[in-house]
């Protein structure tokens, strides 16, 4: 058993395990980098449109108002104090970006170049603002690259295609990680004082997905098993804009551009929907307006999709009717210019060409708002009142901070991801100068090596890649865009059906040691089932319809009752868990408490919880 | 329709697999447009689960799956069968040592990446009004292409160069020096360039074309590579070369 000590180890190698191992090691904490990828392989490399921050380099903008967007986008479930850290720090975190030479594109004044972008404006709702810091649309690929770059400078100690499959938790507190080197098959125990998960989401729970096969939200899962409750499982982000039938990413900045949403009888449909902002609505309300133009038998050709249109012609027509500014209008040039990305994927799969044709869209599975449940320092907590997990942190997708409540407002995955992994970084290099050592258990990897043995050796009949359809398919179908009591019991009775065979039916053909993926695979569908059946058992709970988590059997949000967060644990029996919601973690309303004790009169409280209108 | 995938297959613990062997495997209801990645994915969940590769976004953005299809460089994900036929053959990816199936040792790879200082060096203060540096849109067009780059190998394990001399840094880490060595805000332009005036560096590059096709984003390989060859005769000691004043 090959035993590595390093004081900080983090679980990931996207935007937010880079950042924190960036900050952390420029701290003088002693950093290792531990990914089942290449770092340059991870999914924040997939972002596209931008990164939201209050530059004002092109409209007049502030952080309190991507404050108040990001607030109103999570339907008031997000956590206001974290909102208001996140729009802050956005504008220094970008800055920073810029200055570790991030290529973003520029303005006439040499500065960053910034786009509109859902649900993003200008004081308190007022008019859609450009905030999205971009470059081209491969934004997330950029920063990528460069984290990845900059921690090459820093001689950051990486330990790549190294997967965590499980943690040490001693007294409560946690010592480490445990690791499969992929080439070799060998279990690794990474011995820390921290240890820090920014290790992704969970799309793959679903059929039609943006997500990497890679996001099998092992971190999250890992976390669950070892004691820590998840948060806010219930709401998971249907992107609007996926290509039809395989959920690629069409990123809001085709949108934001001027691209318009177009049904069978060529309505511009989102008119109805959301009278102000249009196409730029929320992605919940946008992914909802799509599925219900489908009810009506308006989806094009009847089969669930509908035209995402950014031919020049179609775009400068309703920038005329809009009365935009004539230097606002766009030709080919501009479309290949901002959108290269965009055309080459419609290009290679559908053999469309966007400048000539409208693109066939459906939402696609795309974000989980919610995960390990952190502070504002990435410092992961256990329960309602906040109790701090000695040497746990996560930052990225599978944290839940909560900045992005029960819907995650466009670009700010990306700033979530650097702002939160910086601040994780630094808190985690101030805490390992002063923690000590926890000693090792005996036979720490004791039970996870069981569990891989089973799957290694087990005789069934069932194939991983079955059951994993299977799930896939049930998600969709039952725990989607819409949900009733109904739909959401059948997903879970569907769940347990297919748990049942993963513990008791499985079969891999590959027995050997060296990058097995089939086995790899065969425990990422154990991860993938813990964490449906956590969305599925928390959103059946959930008696209202919030962001994300619409039911037709509660149609209206109601912040009586339900203004809260969920927490949902798992009692750590692998094949036959139980679980326990609760409902009892307060959403922070602070800035909105702030407004009333100054006085604000009710109908000027802009933090106050209210109906959302776009 | 049917479709048969010739694999090149190699596992070093199998015994009488240790040496490459060829298999076929045959799929039917594929359609034209499905992508060579789900095709292999079915293979592998259907027929016969040790069948291993690399893969992730399964959209062309993550650079996991390069392999040779036909013959030819490109990422599994990018291809579709309309694009490569009812006879599909695939291999590793060559130059770089095979561990198992279509699975390459990446490591030299990353390491020739890692010579050329591929970051940002600027030592100046960052400006007094604590915001961006600033830069043109014209001076940010100038490196636009190289910054395209997802380090999927598929340019340097198709050049001869590089097959011939593994020390050869390669067509990638050439674009991921070309990035920063006319990026208008960088200063350390001229030690990439010394590190690349070396034998191993960019002189290696016989100008064999091979690279530009293979890359599946459309970077203009052999171009970059021509910038960079072209600075280091002009002499490059500072400030920015614009690739037009160097031809």
């Amino acid at each position: 058993m090959k035993v590595h000590k390093h004081e900080a180890i983090i679980v990931g190698a996207g935007g937010a395990g880079l950042m924190a191992a960036l900050y952390a090691s420029k701290a003088g904490a002693d950093v290792a980098v531990v990914s089942k990828l290449y770092p340059t392989r991870s999914h924040t490399g997939a972002a596209q449109g931008g990164i939201g921050a209050a530059l004002g380099n092109l409209d007049e903008d502030k952080p309190i108002y991507h404050t108040y967007d990001t607030v109103k986008g999570g339907d008031y479930l997000t956590d206001q104090a974290a909102a208001k850290i996140l729009a802050e720090n956005a504008v220094d975190a970008v800055i920073e970006l810029e200055h570790m030479g991030l290529p973003f594109d520029r303005t006439s004044e040499k500065r960053i170049s910034q786009r509109r972008f859902g649900g993003h404006t200008r004081n308190f709702g007022e008019e859609l603002v450009r905030r999205a810091c971009h470059a081209a649309d491969r934004t997330g690929h950029m920063i990528l690259q460069t984290l990845y770059q900059q921690c090459i400078k820093n001689e950051v100690h990486f330990f790549d295609e190294f997967q965590v499959v499980d943690m040490i938790v001693v007294d409560g507190a946690v010592a480490g990680v445990i690791a499969i080197e992929l080439g070799t098959g060998e279990f690794h125990i990474f011995h820390g004082k921290a240890s820090f998960f920014a290790s992704g989401g969970w799309g793959r729970c679903w059929s039609v997905t943006s997500n990497a096969h890679a996001l099998t939200g092992d971190g999250a899962a890992i976390a669950l098993r070892r004691g820590v409750p998840l948060e806010d499982m219930e709401f998971f982000q249907f992107h609007p804009t996926g290509i039809y039938r395989m959920g690629i990413l069409i990123t809001e900045g085709v949108r934001g551009e001027g691209g318009v949403l177009i049904n069978s009888v060529g309505e511009r449909f989102m008119e109805r929907y959301a009278p102000s902002a249009k196409d730029l609505a929320s992605r919940d309300v946008v992914s909802r307006a799509i599925y219900l133009e489908t009810r009506e038998g308006r989806s094009i050709k009847n089969r669930g999709y509908v035209h995402l249109d950014i031919r020049p012609g179609t775009v400068n027509r309703y920038f005329a009717e809009e009365g935009r500014d004539r230097n606002d209008f766009i030709d080919d040039a501009t479309v290949e210019r901002k959108l290269p990305d965009i055309l080459d994927f419609c290009r290679t799969y559908l053999g469309v060409d966007p400048v000539k044709e409208p693109m066939p869209v459906q939402p696609t599975a795309h974000y989980a708002m919610g995960g390990i449940p952190t502070n504002v320092d990435a410092e992961v907590v256990v329960d309602a009142s906040g109790t701090v997990m000695p040497g746990l942190y996560a930052a990225g997708e599978t944290a839940c901070v909560s900045v992005h409540g029960a819907n995650r407002l466009g670009t700010n995955s990306l700033v979530d991801l650097v702002v939160f992994g910086r601040r994780g970084g630094m808190r985690m290099a101030e805490f390992v100068k002063g923690a000590d050592w926890k000693a090792l258990p005996a036979d720490p990897e004791g039970e996870i090596r069981a569990e891989f043995d089973r799957i290694r050796n087990s005789t069934g009949k069932s194939r991983s890649g079955e059951l994993r359809a299977k799930m896939q398919e049930t998600m969709m179908e039952n725990i989607g865009v819409f949900r009733t009591q109904e739909t959401m019991q059948r997903g879970i009775d569907d769940l347990a059906e297919l748990r049942e065979r993963f513990y008791t039916d499985i079969q891999i053909d590959d027995k050997t040691r060296i990058f097995n993926t089939d086995l790899m695979e065969a425990w990422e569908l154990g991860a993938l089932l813990d964490l449906a059946d956590v969305t599925a058992r928390t959103a059946i709970e959930r008696k209202e319809s919030r962001g994300a988590h619409s039911r037709e059997d509660f149609k209206e949000r109601d912040d009586e009752n339900w203004l809260a967060h969920s927490l949902i644990s798992h009692d750590g029996a692998l094949a036959e868990p139980s679980y326990t919601v609760s409902f009892d973690k307060p959403v922070d309303l602070s800035l909105w408490e702030e407004e009333i004790a100054q006085g604000v009169p009710e109908d000027k409280q802009q933090f106050r919880p209210k109906a959302r209108v776009y | 329709m049917d479709v048969t995938f010739k694999i090149r297959r190699q596992n070093p613990e199998v015994p009488g697999q240790e040496k490459p062997y060829w298999q076929e495997f045959v799929l039917s209801d594929v359609d034209p447009a499905d992508r060579v990645l789900e095709m292999l994915h079915r293979i592998k969940w259907e027929q016969d689960g040790s069948l291993s590769l690399r893969r992730s976004c399964a959209h062309g953005v993550c650079g996991s799956d390069a392999m040779r299809i036909n013959g030819v460089n490109r990422l599994a994900c990018k291809m579709l069968i309309q694009d490569v036929g009812e006879r599909v053959q695939i291999e590793p990816i060559l130059g770089l040592p095979v561990i198992k199936d279509l699975i390459v040792d990446m490591e030299p790879f990353f390491d020739h990446y890692k010579r050329v200082m591929p970051f940002f060096v600027n030592e100046d203060p960052v400006p007094e009004d604590g915001r961006e540096r600033l830069q043109t849109q014209e001076d940010r067009e100038l490196f636009d292409d190289s910054t395209k780059c997802i380090l999927c190998a598929c340019c340097t394990t198709s050049c001869p160069s590089f097959w011939a001399n593994g020390h050869y840094v390669g067509p990638a880490a050439i674009v991921g020096a070309h990035r920063f060595i006319f990026d208008t805000r960088d200063q350390a332009g001229k030690e990439r360039l010394d590190v690349l005036s070396e034998p191993d560096g960019v002189w290696r590059c016989r100008t064999i074309f091979n690279c530009t096709p293979a890359c599946p984003r459309d970077i203009e390989v052999t171009r970059a590579i021509g910038e960079v060859k072209l600075a280091i005769r002009k002499g490059r000691t500072d400030g920015i070369i614009r690739p037009n004043e160097v031809q």
